[in-house]
């Protein structure tokens, strides 16, 4: 319950609200409080998404009675884990256009990174020591890369254009003979730019070179398809399209052969890349996800698109000074990045705490710094300082969005209002010009 | 040969899904099934095969089944109502 500061006079209401039957009574009581106003809408579908109800009636027979290891060869209740495991690998393989012993389980995109980036690199790491990444990848895969280079390997971190779109020719320039691989994500989590994946794949091809994807946010949301866009390696994330939390695969290529030193030893499962017991329920709802995802992708992509447009025509037919983060068409419509110029971005998300928002990845959000990825796109300070993520998903209605654009719009101009920049602004004073003098 | 579903059987289905769906406790849920339920069916108005009807018709019933089973699960647990809830309550 959102009633951490309550008083004891608060109490005794809070008792009585408990003690209340009927939900038209209880909403009631809450109302009239104030401070209980109910729990804030959810607009944050990067950072994670609730699981599809469809999902959890897949899991259930498996968190309950089904119990078996998969990994049991001698009795019935290894081979019905074995079998839906299976199953789901299958649902996976099919919603990306792959073989489904090409699927590695992992616990989510991250491990999958982590393997695939390490992987490659201290397998083929005699003969190349270079890899290419781009400057607003995930964290996860800078990281590895940036660890790669405590090792002695070469990382090219390559810019992205105003749009978030890296360059084909700079990319071409930077693949070197001793390249191992390229990792180029698909969507961004923070932006929603798509990269063109189609034509890097076929240059890597070109080059040989091996390339991944962090495609956790792109899977089940955009089509994706292993061989026709030449993806080598490919990390997946379960609880990014409505499956379970800590279930994630990773996509290794089999024709021509991609070959990995898993990160960690044990029983050998996952064809020897991912020791570890497979987790039977996480790994069936991810499966079912999957399904889903293929079944649902025209659908719920035509929904995102409408509410996307709907969020963004209301914003900029009320609000002056509202710059979109990334690139316009070659972007995931669930995902919509604004910036709210002469307002700080903390302070907006302060006001609208009945809805639940970021101003960037949830991995960062504790930082009061401005998103690495908008500063790579080259916004401005002020403007990266001003970004809020809007994400929507599946079970994002038609009324959240209306509600979140009003607040949205009284907010920014009541914020607006008590800001001297803004008035400068509004008086024709060009902000950058000012040459602010210590006295 | 299957015998051939009579408008009467796809009304009662598509309102029994309506109705089961209108019982989701959590109020996104709750939106989404009702919608989908209702675009399914505008999706599949013009499909004549008895054989394609047959199937979409075990295909609603299976998730009618999914719907029933997580309405009792979501509803076996105590939450807020949602903001929007609350206010458009009021409202009323």
């Amino acid at each position: 319950m959102a009633c951490r500061n309550v008083n004891v006079h608060n109490l005794s209401k809070l008792v009585r609200y408990f003690s209340q039957k009927t939900t038209e009574q209880e909403t009631k009581v809450a109302s009239r409080m104030g401070f209980l106003k109910g729990k804030p809408l959810y607009l944050d579908a990067q950072a994670t998404t609730p699981l599809d109800p469809r999902v959890l009636d897949a899991m259930m027979p498996y968190m309950t009675h089904s119990y078996g290891n998969p990994h049991s060869r001698t009795h019935m209740y290894g081979w019905e884990s074995e079998e839906a495991v299976e199953t789901a690998r299958q649902h996976i393989s099919n919603l990306i256009g792959a073989n489904p012993k090409e699927i590695i389980f992992t616990s989510g995109a991250t491990e999958s990174n982590n393997l695939a980036i390490k992987g490659i690199a201290h397998f083929y790491g005699a003969k190349k020591r270079h890899i290419i990444t781009t400057q607003t990848e995930h964290k996860c895969v800078l990281d590895s890369c940036r660890a790669l280079e405590g090792e002695g390997f070469e990382v090219t971190y390559l810019p992205v254009r105003s749009t978030g779109i890296i360059s084909l020719d700079e990319l071409e320039s930077a693949i070197r003979p001793d390249t191992a691989l390229v990792s180029i994500m698909a969507v961004n989590n923070e932006i929603g730019v798509k990269q063109p994946i189609k034509e890097i794949g076929k240059l890597c091809k070109s080059k040989k070179v091996f390339f991944h994807t962090d495609a956790a946010q792109a899977v089940g949301k955009i089509t994706v398809d292993v061989n026709d866009q030449n993806i080598d390696l490919m990390s997946i994330s379960g609880h990014k399209l409505y499956g379970p939390k800590g279930i994630g695969a990773l996509f290794v290529r089999r024709k021509p052969r991609v070959r990995l030193e898993p990160l960690q030893s044990g029983g050998g499962q996952e064809r020897g890349l991912r020791s570890g017991t497979v987790p039977t329920p996480i790994v069936v709802g991810f499966g079912e996800a999957c399904r889903i995802a293929k079944e649902e992708m025209e659908y719920d992509h035509a929904w995102m698109t409408k509410l996307s447009n709907l969020l963004l025509e209301k914003i900029s037919k009320n609000l002056p000074e509202v710059v979109r983060n990334g690139d316009d068409v070659h972007t995931y419509p669930g995902c919509l990045n604004l910036s709210f110029a002469f307002v700080e971005g903390e302070s907006l998300l302060m006001a609208l705490k009945d809805i639940a928002l970021s101003s960037g990845s949830a991995c960062t959000s504790a930082s009061l710094e401005p998103s690495y990825v908008l500063r790579a796109i080259g916004a401005d300070e002020d403007l990266a300082h001003s970004s809020i993520r809007f994400g929507f998903g599946r079970f994002t209605t038609v009324d959240e969005v209306e509600y979140t654009a009003e607040k949205c719009i009284k907010h920014v101009k009541r914020l607006r209002e008590m800001s001297p920049l803004w008035e400068m602004h509004q008086e024709g004073i060009d902000i950058k010009s000012i040459k602010w003098s210590q006295h | 040969m299957a015998a051939p579903v009579t408008r009467a059987e796809v009304l009662k289905i598509y309102k029994t899904m309506l109705r089961e769906s209108s019982k989701f406790s959590f109020y996104n849920y709750r939106m989404y099934a009702v919608r989908r339920v209702k675009d399914a069916f505008r999706e599949q108005k013009a499909v004549s095969d008895t054989s394609e009807i047959q199937q979409h018709l075990l295909e609603a019933h299976r998730f009618l089944d999914i719907i029933k089973r997580q309405a009792i699960v979501g509803d076996l647990y105590k939450f807020d109502k949602l903001v929007i809830e609350v206010e458009n309550n009021k409202k009323h």
